[in-house]
């Protein structure tokens, strides 16, 4: 048994993996992969395909949980749905994609540190990046709750410091607290999704060939040169995976808001959480899942063909 | 608590001071040394930041706190973890979340197998479109998930509860699986199983003791990633359970809003010894083979 580290996230998307070997022993019958295929396969068309289906259909339906739903193509479901929650919804992308660059900017040195740093101390510090997973993911958020408290001393540094203001000027914080702000719940998802992002890194910073830096070096590249030319473009593959890893799940969750924001921090999430089972307004719900659906479909898309990533698993 | 995080703050300085004085005395200079040092004071800042919420975990867990809220540091007490169970309905949730665990592992490591040897070690056609079958669940949000099964199981009429959370965890659970033990395929030398088959092994022997010994630590790797994906999942779980499933995560999510029993805190310590144990005792194992 080892940790689910480097080897899970090098097959993840836009992990450079090796292409896959082909042995002497794929002709053994045309069925066989088929056969294996299946079960899994069919779970993932059943469970997870099909409802993509049903979610649409629902979203195109009329009617009320006591007379039964039928579907109307009523588009306008999207319309309202849209313009009465598009600030939860921008909200979402921008906390997202703001949580995603911090995790960037923070991932890479740690990736980088525990790849080239370090020495032998290498698998005792993957094994501390994973080490947070196994505290339940709710029981870590409600710890920052503590954390950030007015008494603690977090605050009274961000406060002394008079980072507390740039935080109001910039509108993170907008009372004399750190918790229930904007400001917590980006920190938080920065927080919950940084491993996402840094075993990706670490994955493809570690199958560096040393020799190209070193190369570089002898072609008389200074250390900056020979980062923004060599290290960071192989590392690319690590990037965007790590981005899209964090950018997806932080997008979509509603734990951090709810936790550590406040009735102004919403995020979509929580929205289509209740309206499907607090509100029971199904076709809203099901229009707004489904349109971030697509909306993270479209950035993905965009995202690795800019980034110039073709290969996805 | 106010004091862990000063003593932690000070520590942090007192470190920093100590290498810069050093660097003063040996004459290199406090400014070169930081800048060399930079990549690790920031991954050491980094770590506390990821490890900080645990260390509070454990901490509060020896808490006795005076409402209902496990927040604030009060008084040191062992009363949690001498009565784990005491909180109503948590160890009840625990139990029916390791159940889910243990049996969507099961079933997802099992089909995330067979799956990853067919993409591993066969050419056939619809490869490309497995593939993207595989990645989609890793890349759709999890609220999007857990209410597109929502819908399928109204309009079904399907009841939600334990049976319906068990079905949505193998869903989610299977793709990770299945990377995870692909790219240990991937990774193996071919020639293992070819020699295999040089010394008159047939397929099943080289297949039985060479190829799944080789692929094993992977499928292990794999079943842990699905184990913690599942005993983890609030979002999805919260869309398909009943009132009559309650499982830990939900647990912990009531108890948010009406007040967080210490106990909490001693299950999530517990989890993360018993882990980080598991962890470091297969590292151990695995390096002894390899050698």
């Amino acid at each position: 048994m080892s940790a689910p580290a480097p080897d899970t996230v090098a097959g993840l998307p836009g992990g450079a993996g090796p292409p896959v070997a082909e042995t002497p022993r794929s002709h053994r019958g045309r069925w066989t992969p088929y056969l294996l295929l299946f079960p899994g396969v069919a779970w993932l068309l059943v469970f997870f395909v099909v409802p993509m289906a049903f979610l649409a259909s629902q979203s195109l339906q009329q009617g009320s949980i006591e007379t039964g739903y039928s579907v109307t193509w009523h588009i306008q479901t999207y319309g309202d749905a849209l313009s009465a929650y598009s600030s939860q919804f921008i909200r979402s992308l921008v906390y997202a994609a703001t949580a995603t660059g911090l995790a960037l900017l923070i991932g890479y040195p740690l990736a980088y540190a525990i790849a080239f740093k370090v020495g032998r101390w290498k698998n005792v510090l993957l094994v501390l990046v994973i080490a947070p997973f196994f505290t339940s993911f709710l029981i870590r958020t409600l710890a920052w709750q503590t954390i950030l408290s007015t008494q603690g001393p977090v605050y009274s540094i961000v406060n002394h410091t008079g980072l507390l203001a740039v935080l109001k000027w910039v509108h993170l914080v907008n009372s004399d607290q750190l918790l229930s702000t904007p400001f917590a719940v980006i920190m938080g998802l920065t927080y919950n999704f940084l491993p996402f992002m840094t075993l990706p890194l670490y994955a493809s910073l570690e199958r560096i060939d040393m020799r190209l830096l070193e190369a570089g070096n002898d072609l008389y590249a200074s250390p900056f040169t020979a980062f923004r030319k060599v290290t960071w473009p192989l590392s690319m593959p690590g990037v965007v995976a790590g981005t899209l890893l964090t950018f997806i799940p932080a997008a979509g969750d509603y734990i951090n808001s709810k936790l550590l924001g406040n009735p102004d921090t919403t995020m979509i999430g929580q929205v289509i959480d209740g309206e499907f089972l607090r509100v029971l307004d199904y076709p809203t719900a099901a229009a707004l899942s489904f349109t971030l659906m697509v909306t993270i479909v479209i950035i993905v898309v965009a995202y690795i063909r800019r980034a110039g990533t073709e290969e996805l698993v | 608590m106010v004091a862990l995080l000063w003593t932690l703050a000070l520590l942090d300085a007192a470190v920093l001071a100590y290498f810069l004085i050093r660097s003063l005395v040996n004459g290199r200079g406090p400014v070169r040394w930081l800048r060399e040092n930079v990549i690790l004071i920031i991954a050491v800042l980094s770590f506390e930041y990821l490890l900080l919420p645990n260390i509070v975990v454990v901490l509060f867990s020896f808490n006795q706190p005076n409402g209902r809220f496990n927040y604030t540091w009060t008084r040191f007490s062992l009363h949690a973890w001498q009565h784990p169970c005491d909180a109503a309905g948590m160890c009840s949730s625990l139990g029916l979340s390791l159940k889910i665990g243990l049996v969507a592992t099961l079933a997802a490591t099992v089909l995330g197998t067979l799956i990853a040897f067919a993409l591993g070690r066969h050419r056939f056609r619809g490869r490309a479109s497995t593939n993207l079958l595989i990645f989609m669940p890793m890349a759709t949000p999890e609220v999007v998930m857990g209410s597109s099964l929502l819908t399928l199981f109204l309009s079904l009429k399907i009841p939600l509860g334990t049976t319906a959370i068990l079905i949505a965890h193998v869903m989610f659970c299977l793709s990770f699986v299945v990377v995870t033990v692909k790219a240990r395929i991937a990774s193996m030398d071919p020639r293992l199983e070819q020699a295999a088959a040089d010394l008159y092994a047939t397929e099943t022997q080289a297949f039985l003791r060479v190829t799944l010994p080789l692929v094993a630590p992977g499928i292990a790797a794999g079943a842990l990633l699905a184990f913690s994906l599942s005993f983890d999942d609030y979002i999805i779980t919260n869309f398909n359970a009943t009132t009559g499933s309650i499982t830990f995560p939900m647990y912990i999510w009531g108890a948010a809003q009406r007040g967080t029993p210490v106990q909490i805190n001693v299950i999530g310590t517990l989890m993360f010894v018993i882990a980080v144990l598991a962890v470091l005792v297969g590292q151990t194992l695995g390096r002894r083979r390899r050698v």
